[in-house]
């Protein structure tokens, strides 16, 4: 049986793979190499969010009774990334690879140091807490859409 | 499960960790000068005062100054449960721990047992605040996966070698007869191949194939190499005070066929890592995974071949390369990721769409980075040869240490003045 630490943390990697595409072309001053990878790699960012923000977190909060707690910082940190992802999409559109690559490696940390949260305890907890309903989660994260074409 | 003091919120204000990483890297300096002060001689053997006030500048004055500190904002990442009280118990740690180790350091120089008494209390002080606050928040963990249990087991293992030290200062104090070499031996071993190495598996973990985009470390790994070492150092010490030291010993070669392991795991990680582009951190790591298994294979050969375990220098050696070469290198290396991160993100915390704020690279450049990094390779290399050929080698190992350390600091320091100017000015706008 899939487990939402199983499920999430595979879309975490899928992330990594691409971070390390885009940054790999930008290393190599391959700038339109770099725009392609990176669109991937944000769009791809940008649909994990939505599936957590819209899917997991608020199944989390009902079953747990507290959306202020965890959840709220991790909604706030994706708005941390989303902003810092921001910035290296107009980096790019400068064509300024020096600037995509610093805010890169800043991306990097908050990214992971976002992701030993949730694959340390967000995640785990939330198999504990969703255990009768964590097959209809999971469904609905293999079938969430989008909202905007990302 | 109670999710009710689960805040997940980012960790403390960086002025918490941040004290810690600006005093650690002059501690290296000071080593680089009392080395200069002694001269050749102070390799003459591990025993000797001086050697021990070197040691002890090194392993507190740097290594205890930066993983306390480091703890105290990794805790809320890693483990979901912050400090509590986090500006006082930084102050409560930091202020005791550097003034207890310079106290420590002139007790051995000056052989004063006052000096001793008095390091004993502050250093008591420092590491019981420490380790109360830690163990708080580690036992309170609302999942206890591979980082958390190596965290406990570090815990565990730095309460030891902190117990042993405070007993073996006491003794010196107070004039109390004690088996000094054996309890010497259970303390260092305790503190450089326990605490330090399951401290550095409990970031491993996370940290290597996160930063780096390795696979992650193998399950069997994380499940039981914190729990198996630490059951392994206990029954050494049981058989050691228990004096059976045949058995102990073959439960030594065990321990350090567990370093080994523990290091060409994460080397093999690094071979297999997904981000190609360099990084001066993946070099600090590099130099300390191959320091830990050049220093665990040489621990193991001391055992079979008593002449090895003889000469002098071999235990110098094994503290260069466990110290210097393992401990210090890596902790090097961290402190560039978590510096400028943590300048960054107080900085965009505070400034959020209000300006735009400088990215890591723009805080602290990978040129300096690079360069430091050479110098400190260097700096192992020097000391090696150092302990070998003292006349020769001492002063230009000094040096280097010395100018590798200023280094550090310089850079820790740039960083710290940067995020202060920025904030300033932008603070006015």
């Amino acid at each position: 049986m899939t487990t939402v630490l199983d499920y999430l943390s595979a879309e975490h990697r899928q992330c990594d793979e691409a971070f390390a595409i885009a940054e790999e072309a930008a290393h190599t001053s391959d700038l339109a190499g770099c725009r392609t990878h990176f669109q991937q790699f944000q769009a791809a960012m940008e649909r994990h969010f939505q599936k957590e923000e819209q899917v997991l977190f608020p199944t989390f909060e009902e079953a747990t009774g507290n959306a202020m707690g965890p959840t709220r910082v991790m909604r706030l940190e994706h708005q941390q990334m989303r902003g810092t992802l921001a910035g290296m999409a107009s980096a790019l559109a400068d064509g300024d690879l020096e600037s995509y690559l610093g805010d890169g490696e800043t991306l990097l940390i908050l990214m992971q140091q976002h992701n030993i949260k949730e694959e340390q305890m967000l995640y785990p907890m939330s198999d504990r807490f969703l255990a009768s309903v964590a097959d209809q989660v999971i469904a609905a994260l293999q079938e969430f859409q989008p909202e905007q074409p990302v | 499960m109670n999710t009710a003091g689960l805040s997940f919120e980012q960790g403390p204000p960086f002025s918490v960790p941040l004290r810690f990483f600006l005093t650690a890297p002059w501690f290296l300096v000071l080593a680089a000068v009392l080395i200069s002060w002694e001269g050749p001689v102070i390799f003459a053997s591990r025993w000797l005062p001086s050697m021990l006030a070197l040691t002890h500048l090194l392993v507190l004055g740097f290594m205890a100054q930066t993983m306390l500190g480091a703890l105290l904002q990794i805790l809320p990442v890693a483990v979901g449960v912050s400090v509590p009280y986090p500006r006082l118990t930084a102050a409560l740690i930091h202020i005791p721990l550097t003034l207890g180790t310079l106290t420590l350091v002139g007790a051995f120089l000056f052989s004063e047992p006052v000096l001793f008494a008095h390091a004993v209390g502050l250093l008591g002080l420092g590491f019981g605040v420490a380790l109360i606050a830690f163990n708080i928040a580690v036992w309170r963990a609302p999942v206890a996966g591979g980082t958390v249990i190596a965290l406990r087991c570090a815990l565990i293992a730095l309460l030891v070698t902190v117990l042993f030290g405070l007993l073996l200062a006491s003794g010196l104090s107070w004039g109390w007869s004690l088996p000094v070499v054996m309890i010497t031996e259970l303390h260092a071993v305790w503190g450089l191949a326990g605490w330090t190495p399951l401290l550095l598996a409990g970031v491993a973990y996370q940290v290597v194939p996160m930063f780096h985009i390795t696979p992650t470390y193998p399950t069997w790994l994380t499940r039981s190499f914190a729990p198996g070492m630490t059951g392994l150092f206990i029954a050494w010490t049981v058989l050691t005070l228990a004096g059976w030291p045949t058995v102990a010993m073959w439960v030594r070669i065990a321990l350090t066929f567990g370093l080994i392991v523990l290091a060409i795991v994460t080397l093999y990680l690094f071979t297999q890592r997904r981000r190609k582009i360099g990084d001066p951190t993946l070099g600090y790591w590099r130099i300390s995974m191959v320091s830990l298994f050049v220093g665990a294979g040489l621990w193991v050969l001391t055992q079979w071949l008593p002449a090895l375990a003889l000469a002098p220098q071999v235990e110098l050696l094994l503290g260069v390369l466990l110290i210097v070469g393992f401990a210090i290198a890596v902790i090097n290396g961290m402190l560039y990721k978590i510096v400028p991160f943590l300048a960054w993100f107080h900085l965009q915390a505070r400034f959020l769409g209000q300006a735009k704020v400088p990215n890591m690279k723009q805080l602290l450049p990978d040129a300096p980075i690079q360069r430091q990094m050479w110098g400190f390779l260097a700096t192992v290399v020097l000391l090696l040869a150092a302990v070998i050929y003292p006349i020769i080698f001492t002063y230009p190992a000094a040096l280097a240490l010395g100018i590798t350390g200023a280094w550090l600091g310089v850079n820790m320091f740039n960083v710290a003045w940067f995020y202060r100017r920025w904030s300033r000015q932008n603070a006015l706008v």
